[in-house]
């Protein structure tokens, strides 16, 4: 990664971030007393014990942090970012009710609802905390375990901001609900800890996207978690969009929890980012329930994606699909673990997952690792990881037709990625992403 | 408009073509057959520009110019079509996308504007027509989940949108049932003119009842071995192979 601006702690972050947690803590009054900021405590312990992860922990084998853990971060730090920026960042042609959330911090200046409030209940996470605790005692942090993961730990620890937003029971929002988040890193290391709760009523229907940026040469930092509740027969479409610049870090973890008869449907697109990390976790804990995962990584330079997906089924019934597809250019590097549990008790399920990845230069590298544990005897499951370069066979086709070698590797690139960018329904998101992904393959 | 003279041709150590000498002129057809591992699809493939095969020696001149410095993409936009054996499917991309993207970028190649998506379309209502393909394949990805026939047909049908001057259909018949085989036949006669030329690699004599050849020849161990009129190919269809294969043995 570059950092044109590496700025060194005289301690390591970790014992800053406590610091940090302990002077806030003073200020805090009346709130201290809450059960949200009881749990800020319990994870704050747990961050204490975990610390940052290191390579020889199992999960972060191939996604090294120690840099990170080195530099100098404040969250919410104060930042000029204005309507001029945004109208630099907009996706064109879209509509909806869009939030920007800056330095994680919400921002209503920047940010439109159009939803009528009867059907979508939607505000920040520090206006909820004050005006909805009811919502938030019962669903915060109950889904995303902060115990054994020390980067939810530190989310939930510094838990302020971010989006709450509740679907009540029967309700449709027809609008795409679209966050951004933007780490404003033009004039120092700029991060931030969105935390969100998406809570689906029965029968109610939603469809977000989370759609991340940095902008600027310093140093970025984005630890955000994201929980999802469906009820029964709720149907969520989520889609997680990335494009952070080569000195940011993105560690991310989205825990689903699905009731009967919801439907789940993700994906995940991460065009840039100089270190990322997804974790995507689905607890299929109902039956009748159907999850959908589509991800697509298309790092270069020095960049490394690591998507480690966990669906858990704890109930017979239900179906899950994940497909995941890379393309790695230059030195980049890419992580896929994709973890399917089926408990004793899921018979029936139908499980399936394929990662396939393509290698455009020798020095790039993927590492994959299919999980899957099955505990029932009554169940369908597949899995397939492939990895390797371009079809020599269909390039000499189109080469064979006229098609210079160069564009013919664009036109079989594009129809990779386009399995799972088709995927998106929000439709300027979708177009947004294709023409990006063009400029990117024509760097 | 094709001269080819002492052309080898290797994979890895393998010398497959060993000194292959044939002439083609505007107007003509030329069927090339012989038993399999022969060499006949290695020959279209060189042809084409397949970049697994190394030309140890020998010459390829196409109207004019040297073949063999060409890319494949070249070869293409200077007139060279292969028909495939087996044509290769292409999730993702449409015929139609295919298609416009390979003939416009002929067309730059020969320093003309692209064509609009009203010309294009023209274009390519008509030659669905000639070919008698369904326009509802052209929309779908490129060869995916088509039949046998259907892909032989979108090889013909990318060839009468492409118009090359030079066709060489390799073993087009393997796979199609007598229906299929002829409208493939159909579709390549209706293209044929006293500007163009087709070679046709087969196995079999079954499609040159279809597609009638001027010239006949017999590629045997790399080498033509015997050439004639469109009769030869009756000779083989009666007496098979081996006749070929025995003379060879006595010259040696």
């Amino acid at each position: 990664m570059n950092h044109p601006d590496f700025i060194q702690l005289p301690m390591t972050l970790k014992d800053k971030l406590i610091s940090d947690f302990k002077d806030a803590e003073l200020r805090l009054n009346g709130e201290a007393q809450t059960p949200l900021h009881r749990t800020r405590q319990q994870a704050l312990r747990s961050f204490e014990e975990l610390g940052f992860p290191t390579i020889r922990h199992e999960e972060w084998k191939y996604s090294n942090v120690s840099t990170l853990a080195k530099q100098a971060f404040d969250f919410g730090q104060a930042t000029d970012f204005g309507q001029a920026e945004v109208a630099q960042l907009s996706i064109p042609k879209l509509d909806g009710n869009i939030l920007y959330f800056v330095n994680g911090v919400y921002r209503a200046d920047l940010s439109k609802v159009v939803s009528n409030p009867s059907t979508l209940k939607i505000s920040s996470f520090a206006d909820a905390a004050r005006t909805n605790p009811g919502l938030i005692e019962k669903h915060f942090a109950k889904y995303a375990n902060f115990e054994d993961n020390a980067f939810t730990a530190l989310n939930t620890a510094f838990t302020h901001d971010g989006v709450v937003i509740e679907v009540p029971d029967n309700q449709v929002v027809a609008e795409a609900t679209v966050l951004r988040f933007v780490n404003d890193a033009r004039t120092a290391n700029a991060a931030s800890q969105p935390r969100n709760l998406i809570v689906a009523g029965k029968n109610a229907q939603i469809k977000v996207a989370e759609s991340f940026r940095t902008v600027g040469d310093f140093a970025g930092f984005t630890n955000v978690v994201t929980e999802i509740v469906l009820h029964e027969n709720a149907n969520v479409e989520y889609y997680k969009v990335q494009n952070e610049s080569n000195s940011s870090y993105h560690i991310g973890t989205t825990q689903v929890c699905q009731h009967d008869k919801s439907h789940f449907y993700s994906a995940t697109v991460t065009l840039n980012g100089g270190f990322v990390r997804n974790n995507l976790n689905i607890v299929l804990d109902g039956q009748h329930c159907e999850a959908f995962m589509y991800g697509l990584y298309f790092p270069n330079g020095k960049q490394h994606v690591d998507n480690h997906t966990l669906v858990d089924h704890a109930k017979p019934n239900s179906y899950s699909n994940e497909v995941y597809k890379g393309i790695l250019k230059d030195k980049s590097t890419g992580v896929f673990n994709g973890k399917i549990f089926v408990r004793q008790d899921a018979q029936k399920t139908n499980a399936y997952q394929t990662c396939r990845n393509v290698v455009l230069s020798d020095e790039a590298s993927m590492n994959t690792k299919p999980q899957l544990e099955i505990y029932a005897d009554d169940v369908k499951c597949s899995h397939g990881t492939t990895t390797g370069k371009l079809d020599d066979e269909a390039l000499f086709y189109m080469r064979s037709r006229g098609i210079p070698k160069d564009q013919a590797m664009t036109l079989l690139t594009l129809a990779f990625c386009d399995d799972v960018v088709s995927q998106i329904k929000i439709d300027a998101i979708r177009e947004y992403l294709r023409e990006l992904i063009q400029e990117k393959l024509a760097e | 408009m094709l001269k080819i003279n002492n052309l080898q041709a290797a994979i890895g150590e393998k010398q497959i073509l060993k000194g292959i000498n044939l002439e083609v002129k505007a107007g003509e057809v030329h069927a090339i057959m012989g038993p399999n591992g022969s060499g006949k699809s290695t020959l279209a493939s060189v042809l084409a520009g397949r970049e697994d095969y190394d030309v140890t020696d020998g010459s390829v001149e196409f109207m004019g110019s040297n073949l063999l410095d060409l890319s494949p993409e070249a070869r293409a936009a200077e007139g060279i079509f292969l028909a495939f054996q087996y044509p290769i499917e292409i999730p993702g991309v449409t015929t139609i996308n295919f298609l416009k993207t390979a003939i416009n970028q002929i067309r730059k190649y020969h320093g003309q504007d692209p064509l609009d998506a009203a010309q294009f379309l023209r274009m390519m209502r008509e030659k669905a027509k000639l070919v008698k393909i369904d326009d509802a394949l052209l929309k779908r990805s490129l060869n995916e989940g088509f039949s046998g026939g259907e892909k032989k047909r979108n090889e013909i049908f990318q060839m009468a949108m492409i118009n090359p001057k030079l066709a060489i259909l390799d073993e087009t018949d393997s796979g199609l049932d007598i229906d299929a085989l002829r409208i493939v036949a159909e579709g390549v006669n209706t293209l044929r003119s006293p500007e163009n030329a087709t070679i046709v690699v087969t196995h079999y004599q079954r499609l040159l009842d279809y597609i009638v050849p001027d010239y006949v020849h017999v590629l045997y161990q790399g080498r033509i071995v015997k050439s004639g009129p469109k009769e030869l190919a009756y000779e083989l269809e009666e007496k098979g192979y081996d006749w070929i294969k025995d003379e060879v043995a006595q010259a040696v």
